[in-house]
């Protein structure tokens, strides 16, 4: 047909017009110098993140930003961070990183954010980190373990936050290899860079135990096969890098076909509060009954900030108090503990970057290695390191879903470096001061 | 490796339950030849507001009981304000109704309850190889099955419902009610779907949790021939135990790509499903 | 760009003979303009609404290939985000794996292998009616993007895969985003005017044909099954552009961006704008992008509680299919049409 084919011809020689160049090559194009005061007026900083609010992720991780959203709130009622309030944007990206690209740009071309504080998931953020350093952005805080963040060269304007989780792996790795030796173990991880990244972790030293690995899709909650195939390859303990939903599956599935494993949890998915919540109503009709406290209890989980039962930890009451003043119909449990103690730490930057922040200055401000809180293992931030927490704790749950300790915080490197137990001195909320009253 | 009676058993419970919301949505297309996108949205709402009951009363079968008739009267409703009004339009503003639906709805789940899951309990136990649960969960819907086929063909009752679908102009000129039959087709499937919702829901209950099922219900319905409800069933069970196989060998994300092979398989074989009929016109 | 079937009555009519321009050649023209307008729009407006303004480009083009399946060869399609999914990782693969090649040759084999999926999908889908092919289609969508999570190494698994694109020649002055928006819509309309041509040639005809009546148009010579699958093919290849102009823009490709959601979002709209109209798509990309921002603008206004506040955007987007399809069945073009009619009647009613 001529007509097509000359509009084919058309169409081939105008788009030929469009570039000559390689698309995927390089030109070597730098970065904007840092330091801007954009989102920053006489009494006001604006600050933006993104969250999966609504969508298949959401379930878990909308809390988040409601205990961070709090201890803004708090910081503003105390009159600010240097006289000035925090504006915290919060943007829903439904865990879809086409929604995330939009939204972020949103927030920095349209809201004018000074900076995006601890954006979340590794799918959703790693498709914004680029833009964010190349437009000069401080990309503070991130929620993922994902070991990309910590890459001060390429991407100097992003910090993580929560511990990665090949040093979690490390970690849990060595406590199972000290507390379970010639035990056999098996791996249930999520399908992509969090297993991975886990595994490399504990390979280092449980690898000669190891008799079977499971993964689990997130999209697909009919876990009972994977756990079956664990019974059936004889894993005593198990080793699971889930998110909450699927520390609670895995536990009902292995209830289900008779299975009790010793489940060993990553910090993603460890907190007794959710869990106990999920796991509450599945009673037998006419039996004995399966509490949520018996099937939780005895298992081992991770983590790095104090657990929010412990109400003598100073900076669980701290912030308990800050949670029953502004969000008080919220359940108080360990993810609206991770983002309160987030945004806390964003506002100890902000007030280390001085009386008139900028970018640059408050992206020094956390390279300074400055920052302590209400973490029981320090971050990594440094010159040469934008890690976020460098190490974990160890934790079993009591039957009443309460913790105890049972190794206490230590450090290590993402590589093979050895694991030291951490013993530094832990600021208290009065020494911080960071909202006058 | 795993165990092939294991793999067998999960897929049953797990079939029975694409095959019961699978029904509910032949039901309504035989009806009123309407694909129901909107089924999993009146589910959930049914299945949520269970879960206040249950939270309220501390009894399960009480909840139960209200999701059957919210789920009834919701379908109902669906008929008679959004669907009744664009009868004698093409199907495609139909499935772009239920479509708006199903948004509505699961939006409003998530604005009264939360998008938090929430933990929403079996019937029975839920432990064993083939639980009490399991047990249940086969049973009542061959059960319904049972009843929604002996309905269709031994009562008067299903010839009239049957009539007002297939002819109804001849069955209004027969005395037949049809208007109020088809509105009787969406709530007696808008039961079922309920049913579908509650057995499927455990354990965690949030407004997107019944999306997956209702794929895999339309690929049974679609596999088994819309128009036939035993095939259906069949259809239902048979991609349980086959994704079950899938899942267990060839690993959890496999599943969906695999639903997508075998549907594609049998269409293309049987473009009216391995038990519908096709339309034959005479010209 | 409406579409109306030629009645036999103004095609002999010789006494009235107006030279006019081959209508290539119009639609050409058309396109420059548009092109035109775009640019100027880029040029007054900031950076973000630049990148609304891209975003529209891409859904136009995806719309207006499924506007043109399920409007014009009554095929419903559930699946056509598959398409987009196709595009958007043939242009991040290529962009990573071969990066000599030039940008237009990305966006053109990303189109290609559209087409090519959506030649298979029209073959397996020939024989299948109405909710068959509907729920074939969905699991299509459904199952499509789970190959990532099967090949982590080679797709780059949930976390997608992510590049940068330079395809801004050197010495062009203009910032990034506005010079994506350029090439997007520039893609965009090329791809249009072929639509548009083929709509009102030959083979736009014979899709109307096949979808008032199969048998009628088989008797009357047309290919059914072919036809069918051209239809396909045209309009996979238009979701293969949008992906991968898509891909373009974000600088990404991921699984979590091609949810089913995204083929229902995209079927709401060819029946927001209007089924089967040209017009109609450029109606519905529109509302996709801004009905999304106008409800999430109005929950922040409304300062309304959490959950509500999170969920709105989706109730609202719910509540106005219902109401359009309910209220304005023809979409927002059969408004227009409406509109139209209603003042050319006040005005002949006038002049008498």
């Amino acid at each position: 047909m001529r007509r097509s084919s000359i509009g084919a011809g058309f169409l081939a020689v105008a788009l030929a017009l469009t570039a000559c160049g390689g698309a995927g090559e390089s030109d070597g194009g730098g970065q904007q110098a840092a330091d801007s005061a954009v989102g920053v007026t006489k009494d006001t900083v604006v600050i933006g993140t993104h969250q999966p609010l609504t969508g298949p992720a959401a379930p878990g991780y909308s809390k988040i930003s409601a205990g961070a959203r709090a201890v803004y709130q708090a910081i503003n009622d105390g009159g600010g961070i240097n006289g000035r309030k925090i504006d915290y944007k919060v943007e829903d990206d439904g865990y879809n990183p086409t929604r995330t690209v939009e939204v972020v740009k949103k927030l920095v071309l349209q809201d004018k954010v000074f900076a995006i504080v601890g954006g979340l998931g590794t799918p959703t953020h790693s498709k914004v980190v680029d833009y964010l350093n190349s437009e000069g952005v401080p990309d503070l805080l991130v929620s993922s373990g994902a070991l990309a963040w910590d890459n001060p060269q390429k991407a100097p304007m992003t910090f993580g936050y929560q511990v990665d989780y090949t040093r979690e792996g490390k970690i849990q790795g060595k406590y199972v290899k000290d507390t379970f030796a010639g035990k056999k173990v098996g791996y249930f991880t999520q399908n992509d860079d969090v297993g991975r990244d886990t595994q490399a972790g504990l390979d280092q030293f449980v690898k000669d135990q190891v008799v079977v690995k499971q993964g689990y899709d997130s999209a697909n909650t009919d876990v009972t096969p994977q756990l079956s195939a664990l019974k059936a390859a004889g894993a005593e303990v198990v080793v699971c890098a889930c998110i909450p939903a699927f520390t609670a599956l895995a536990i009902l599935a292995a209830a289900k076909i008779g299975y009790q494993p010793q489940f060993v949890v990553s910090s993603i998915g460890a907190d007794p509060a959710t869990l106990s919540g999920l796991l509450q109503d599945f009673a037998k009709r006419g039996g004995a009954s399966v509490s949520s406290g018996q099937l939780l209890a005895g298992l081992i989980g991770t983590g790095y900030l104090p657990d929010v039962a412990q109400t003598s930890d100073p900076w669980v009451a701290y912030f308990k108090g800050i949670h029953d003043k502004y969000i008080p119909k919220e359940p108080f449990t360990n993810t609206v503990l991770f983002g309160m103690v987030q945004a806390y730490t964003f506002g100890q930057a902000l007030k280390a970057a001085g009386p008139d922040p900028t970018r640059r200055k408050v992206v020094e401000a956390m390279s300074s290695g400055a920052l302590k809180g209400p973490g029981l293992t320090p971050f990594g931030f440094s010159k040469d390191s934008h890690a976020g927490y460098t190490g974990a704790y160890v934790f079993k749950i009591n039957p009443d879903t309460t913790t105890a300790v049972i190794r206490p915080p230590a450090v290590t490197d993402r590589g093979t470096g050895a694991i030291t137990p951490y013993s530094g001195e832990r600021a208290t909320p009065e020494q911080v001061n960071l909202v006058s009253k | 490796m795993q165990d092939f009676f294991d793999l067998t058993l999960g897929g049953i419970s797990a079939g029975a339950v694409y095959a019961a919301l699978g029904l509910a949505l032949v039901i309504i297309y035989r009806a009123t030849r309407v694909v129901n996108f909107a089924q999993p949205a009146l589910a959930l709402i049914s299945t949520y507001l269970a879960y206040s009951v249950t939270k309220a009363t501390g009894s399960y079968w009480l909840g139960f009981a209200v999701a059957i008739v919210a789920g009834t009267v919701l379908g109902v409703a669906t008929e008679r304000l959004l669907v009744r009004p664009l009868r004698h339009r093409s199907e495609l503003s139909s499935i772009i109704v239920t479509l708006g639906l199903l948004l509505v709805l699961q939006a409003v789940a998530g604005m009264i309850w939360s998008n938090e899951p929430l933990a929403f309990p079996y019937a029975f136990d839920f432990r064993g190889r083939f639980s009490a649960n399991d047990l249940f969960v086969v049973l009542v819907v061959l059960a319904i099955a049972g009843l929604v086929l002996v309905l269709f063909k031994y009562t008067p009752l299903g010839l009239r419902m049957r009539a007002a679908a297939f002819a109804p102009e001849v069955a209004r000129t027969l005395g037949v009610r049809v208007g109020l039959m088809l509105t009787a087709g969406w709530g007696l499937a808008a039961a079922v779907g309920s049913l579908a919702g509650l057995l499927a829901t455990p354990p965690f209950l949030f407004p997107n949790v019944l999306d997956g099922v209702f794929v895999y219900a339309l690929t049974a319905a679609v596999l088994g021939g819309l128009d036939n409800p035993l095939g259906t069933i069949a259809g239902g069970f048979v991609l349980g135990v086959g994704l079950s196989y899938v899942s267990g060998y060839f690993g959890p994300e496999m599943v969906t790509i695999a639903a997508l092979a075998i549907l594609v398989i049998v269409l293309t074989l049987r473009p009216s499903g391995l038990f519908g009929r096709a339309k034959v016109r005479r010209v | 760009m409406s579409v109306r079937t030629e009645s036999p009555e103004t095609r002999v009519e010789p006494a009235r003979k107006r030279r006019t321009l081959p209508p290539l050649l119009v639609h050409v023209l058309a396109a420059a303009g548009a092109l035109a307008v775009v640019v100027a729009l880029t040029l007054v407006t900031d950076e973000f609404t630049n990148l609304r303004i891209a975003t529209i480009g891409y859904y136009l083009i995806a719309v207006a290939g499924l506007t043109l399946l399920t409007g014009l060869t009554g095929q419903v399609s559930l699946g056509h985000g598959a398409f987009m999914f196709i595009g958007a990782y043939t242009v991040a693969l290529l962009v990573r794996r071969v990066p000599s090649f030039p940008l237009w040759a990305d966006l053109l084999l990303a189109s290609a292998a559209g087409g090519l999926a959506g030649l298979l999908a029209g073959a397996a889908a020939a024989r299948l009616r109405g909710p068959y092919l509907a729920g074939a289609t969905l699991a299509l969508a459904v199952g499509l993007p789970a190959l990532t999570r099967k090949f982590p190494d080679f797709l780059g698994g949930s976390n997608g895969i992510d590049f940068t694109v330079h395809s801004r020649p050197a010495g062009i002055g203009v910032p990034e985003l506005r010079w994506q928006t350029w090439i997007v819509w520039l893609s965009v309309l090329l791809a249009l005017v072929l639509v548009v041509n083929i709509v009102r040639g030959r083979l736009g005809r014979d899709f109307r044909a096949v979808r008032d009546d199969e048998v009628a148009a088989a008797l009357s010579g047309i290919a059914v099954g072919r036809t069918k699958i051209l239809a396909f093919l045209v309009s996979a290849v238009c979701g293969g552009l949008a992906g991968g102009l898509q891909a373009f823009l974000l600088g990404t490709a991921a699984p979590g961006s091609f949810t089913p959601a995204l083929s229902l979002s995209l079927l709401a709209a060819v029946v927001l704008g209007g089924l089967g109209s040209l017009w109609g798509a450029l109606w519905g990309a529109v509302a996709l992008v801004y009905f999304q921002a106008w409800s999430e603008d109005l929950a922040d206004v409304l300062h309304l509680n959490t959950d509500v506040a999170n969920n709105l955007p989706l109730a609202v987007y719910g509540v106005i299919l219902i109401v359009v399809v309910l209220a304005f069945p023809r979409g927002i073009q059969g408004g227009f049409h409406r509109l139209g009619a209603h003042l050319k009647s006040i005005r002949r009613g006038g002049k008498a």
